[in-house]
């Protein structure tokens, strides 16, 4: 294996995580129950895990390969919808954590979740079609 | 690994699908599997319904949404000899698809039973999580032939 094929499998494998955290916030956010809210500490590491390791894999593939650049329009759009769902995925992990050790979903969160869903599947949307590639 | 850098753009919907159904399955595994394991020390009941429930809404149609996807994109690369990595994905995928059913039937069964009498988790739930961890460990295997695209 090559190091671009390293680098592309652990970026891809990040995705998944993120993908995966998604997946377990949204089934707390179906299931208001103090049951689920179990599974919060799943979701925030697979969160911390797929975000620290799609950026850190995304940045070093695309200085990697000469058929991408840093400052494609594809990669500049990607960073930028990373730090959107960064931002928005913590602080709604943050919230959860919270209703964890009161035994009661947040409220008020939902609005942190569409964006941060929106973003997370925008992010894959980029990374398949590469717009202004 | 030309052709994963440089692909038409008619690809690029099925494989959409593919990547994202495969994604949504994986996820909704390890959600499973974190219910059925968790639901071993406490909170079985809401927990293993709870896990069924992601087995049934999640898992299974993002299944159909993979297998689907990887057919249109497998017509459209029309790829002659098929390569290992192809045949890695086809073996994960009908292999994935036995185990999906069968861990969903075992882990309906341990909620019905939860529900009816109690206690602590059965047995079946044990066997259906063992066989979710299986499951993830194959598409892991998955993931890796499909990005690395080994002859």
């Amino acid at each position: 294996m090559t190091l671009y094929d390293w680098l592309l499998f652990l970026h891809v494998l990040a995705a998944f995580a993120i993908v995966a955290s998604v997946v377990a916030f949204t089934v707390l956010v179906v299931t208001p129950d103090a049951a689920a809210l179990r599974l919060t500490p799943l979701a925030r590491r697979l969160w911390d895990i797929g975000g620290g390791g799609t950026i850190f894999f995304g940045v070093w593939l695309a200085l990697n390969r000469p058929e991408y650049g840093i400052f494609d329009g594809w990669v500049i759009a990607a960073l930028l919808l990373w730090f959107i769902s960064a931002g928005t995925g913590t602080r709604f992990g943050m919230a959860y954590e919270s209703a964890r050790q009161t035994g009661s979903p947040p409220e008020r969160s939902l609005a942190l979740y569409g964006v941060m869903t929106a973003a997370v599947a925008l992010l894959l949307l980029d990374m398949i079609f590469k717009p202004w590639a | 690994m030309s052709l994963a850098i440089i692909r038409p753009d008619g690809w690029d919907f099925p494989l959409l699908l593919h990547v994202a159904g495969t994604m949504v399955l994986v996820g909704s595994l390890a959600v499973v599997l974190t219910c059925l394991v968790l639901g071993r020390r406490e909170g079985a009941v809401p927990l293993t319904r709870l896990g069924f429930r992601t087995l049934l809404f999640g898992a299974l149609p993002a299944f159909v949404v993979m297998r689907a996807g990887a057919e249109w994109i497998n017509s459209k690369e029309d790829i002659p000899d098929d390569p290992s990595w192809i045949g890695i994905g086809y073996s994960t995928s009908d292999g994935g698809l036995l185990l999906l059913i069968i861990a969903t039937v075992l882990a309906g069964l341990a909620a019905r039973r939860l529900r009816r009498e109690g206690g602590r988790s059965p047995g079946v739930a044990t066997a259906a999580s063992l066989l979710i961890a299986l499951s993830i460990a194959g598409y892991a295997l998955a993931i890796w032939a499909m990005t690395t695209k080994p002859d």
